[in-house]
């Protein structure tokens, strides 16, 4: 069972991964400094498959991808937000982040339940409260990469001309 | 047919496209810097596949140039050894991107460029579709020179009327996103247009196409005109014949407007982007630092209109005011009109172009519990050094009174 990790809404990128500390790509070191200003009890204490759940417009802010790797560096499952913000959305299919798009599970999940998730069906289930979501689907596009790991594995494997195919 | 994003859509693909679709762009110009493309490196490297077209590439070193400790150092001498190893032939360090993005010729009405770095948007302003993007994409883009973009709904926003004196372009922008919200238009492709555009200078223009990206937008886009035109004949690289066009019976999502008349000096409070207020409701709040700079507003007209404030007078004791020309091309002509001297004498420090303070890295870090008076276009919390610093965002000339008075001070006090 993992373990929800609750923030607000318009979290920026700079409260993810503050500008000073990602002048490193090293995945774990960005990991050690994810959330530190606002959360700083997040890093030490997140476990393997733990779910981070934001509120509306989660990642807005700069473009840097160290935010989403800060993330999947600490091994989170994946983000549950109410919505995404645009960069931070693509950034996170693009590196092979699972994240779930649902205003429902947002608004009922609090910090610390115990939450379950399936990445394949986007079903959602709240183990301490006894409730359910379903995300919303991804583009079908966009599943495409999401399916490939990400967006360095699918030009690996095919052409960019295959997206829109 | 169609809304400004459609219309350079439709022109690029030769094609008519509507918001909605998913479409392929060829992209003029990838940009990155000394932050965003050592992940794009390794993003390119993993790929395994060449470079499709080197010169499509634009390096910039500005987010900490020069290199403040060794980890800066050690990454900018990576960017250098790849730059050389691929024969990329754009490489600057010329200050923030941005600014000699649109100086060096690489930014034309019509054209579609992506960058890794969220302030990309700011081309929009010259009728250029462009975007920030991360760096996955960047290394993906400079594989396969192009990026895929939903097709935006847009917001049309009409700004009406003449502004007061004291009243910029930075004021407006900041009662849009305060108005707006700071997910008030995101995936949307934002419209500035109406009489007050129309009789804008670009220089002003182009903080409403940089900060829409703090409302959530991927583009804001101005159609290209006159003013356009002149301003890349005068002021950049980017040489005739410019494309004009402009929304044909466009379907917009929605209409905002403004009645520009209406509006005074607007200040956007700690800790974001969309708490703005009336100045004259925080005025008098003190501040330690006033930091004029950034892609927002530290062109020249911003200089020279902040130097027309501070001339013959002194800058507060305890108000470090750091003053950071966009460009070394703006600072040249800071220097040949006298303007450096003017910031030299009331008490500034003039900083090297760059983005250092803005974003915490240098020339200008927050102790907790300061407060700074920025003209840039973030105020979130810890952007400039402590998450326990405050930042307040306004106009060059509201900087510049502020640092006179070392509190949040009115401009229109210290303008003829």
């Amino acid at each position: 069972m993992a373990r929800a990790w609750k923030f607000g809404d318009n979290l920026n990128t700079d409260e993810i991964m503050p500008a000073r500390f990602n002048i490193t790509i090293d995945e774990k070191e960005l990991a050690s400094k994810v959330f530190c200003e606002i959360r700083p009890d997040y890093a030490p204490n997140a476990r393997p498959g733990d779910v981070v759940v934001g509120g509306w417009n989660f990642g807005c802010g700069s473009s840097r991808e160290h935010a989403p790797v800060a993330i999947r560096g600490s091994q989170a499952g994946c983000v549950v937000a109410a919505s995404f913000a645009r960069i931070f959305f693509r950034n996170a299919i693009n590196i092979g982040l699972p994240i779930l798009e649902s205003p429902e599970a947002s608004a009922g999940i609090e910090d610390g339940d115990e939450v379950e998730v399936d990445l394949a069906s986007g079903a959602i289930y709240n183990r301490t409260r006894g409730t359910s979501f379903q995300a919303r689907p991804l583009p079908p596009f966009v599943l495409k990469i999401a399916s490939a790991g990400g967006l360095v594995k699918f030009l690996r494997e095919h052409e960019i001309e295959e997206l829109t195919a | 047919m169609g809304t400004l994003v459609e219309e350079i859509f439709s022109r690029q693909l030769g094609r008519a496209v509507e918001a909605g679709e998913i479409v392929l762009l060829d992209v003029d110009y990838i940009m990155s810097h000394d932050n965003t493309t050592p992940l794009a490196i390794k993003a390119f490297r993993e790929i395994g596949k060449p470079m499709r077209d080197p010169a499509k590439a634009v390096i910039h070193f500005d987010h900490a140039y020069p290199a403040p400790n060794q980890l800066a150092a050690e990454n900018q001498q990576k960017i250098v050894r790849f730059i050389q190893e691929q024969n990329m032939p754009h490489f600057y360090h010329r200050g923030v991107c941005h600014q000699v993005m649109i100086e060096e010729g690489f930014v034309r009405p019509g054209g579609v460029v992506i960058g890794a770095d969220s302030h990309t948007v700011t081309y929009g302003a010259l009728g250029c579709f462009s975007t920030g993007l991360g760096s996955s994409e960047i290394g993906a883009a400079w594989v396969t020179g192009k990026a895929w973009f939903k097709v935006p709904e847009t917001i049309l926003v009409r700004l009406e009327g003449a502004a007061r004196p004291g009243v910029f372009s930075k004021d407006v922008m900041l009662h849009i996103a305060g108005r707006m919200g700071m997910d008030g238009a995101t995936y949307r492709s934002l419209e500035f247009a109406g009489s007050y555009i129309d009789a804008l200078a670009v220089h002003e223009r182009i903080v409403f196409a940089n900060m829409s990206v703090e409302i959530g937008a991927k583009c804001g886009l101005i159609a290209p005109d006159e003013r356009t035109f002149e301003y890349l004949r005068r002021e950049t690289k980017a040489r005739p014949p410019y494309e004009q066009f402009e929304a044909v019976q466009p379907r917009y999502e929605r209409v905002f407007e403004v009645n520009v008349s209406a509006l005074e000096p607007q200040v956007a409070c700690h800790p974001d982007v969309d708490q703005v207020k009336p100045l004259s409701e925080v005025a008098g709040l003190p501040i330690d630092q006033v930091y004029i700079g950034t892609c927002t507003n530290a062109r020249f007209e911003d200089l020279a209109l902040a130097a027309s404030i501070l001339k013959g007078r002194q800058v507060s004791r305890f108000t470090r005011t750091l003053v950071t020309p966009a460009s070394q091309t703006i600072y040249e002509k800071a220097l040949a009109a006298g303007l450096i001297q003017v910031f030299l004498d009331a008490g500034c420090t003039v900083n090297a172009p760059g983005c250092g303070a803005c974003i915490g890295r240098h020339g200008g870090i927050l102790a907790p519990g300061e407060r700074a008076f920025t003209t840039m276009n973030r105020n979130f919390i810890g952007r400039m050094g402590s998450p326990e610093a405050e930042i307040y965002l306004g106009s060059p000339a509201a900087a510049a009174a502020t640092a006179i008075e070392g509190r949040i001070a009115d401009p229109r006090k210290y303008m003829g």
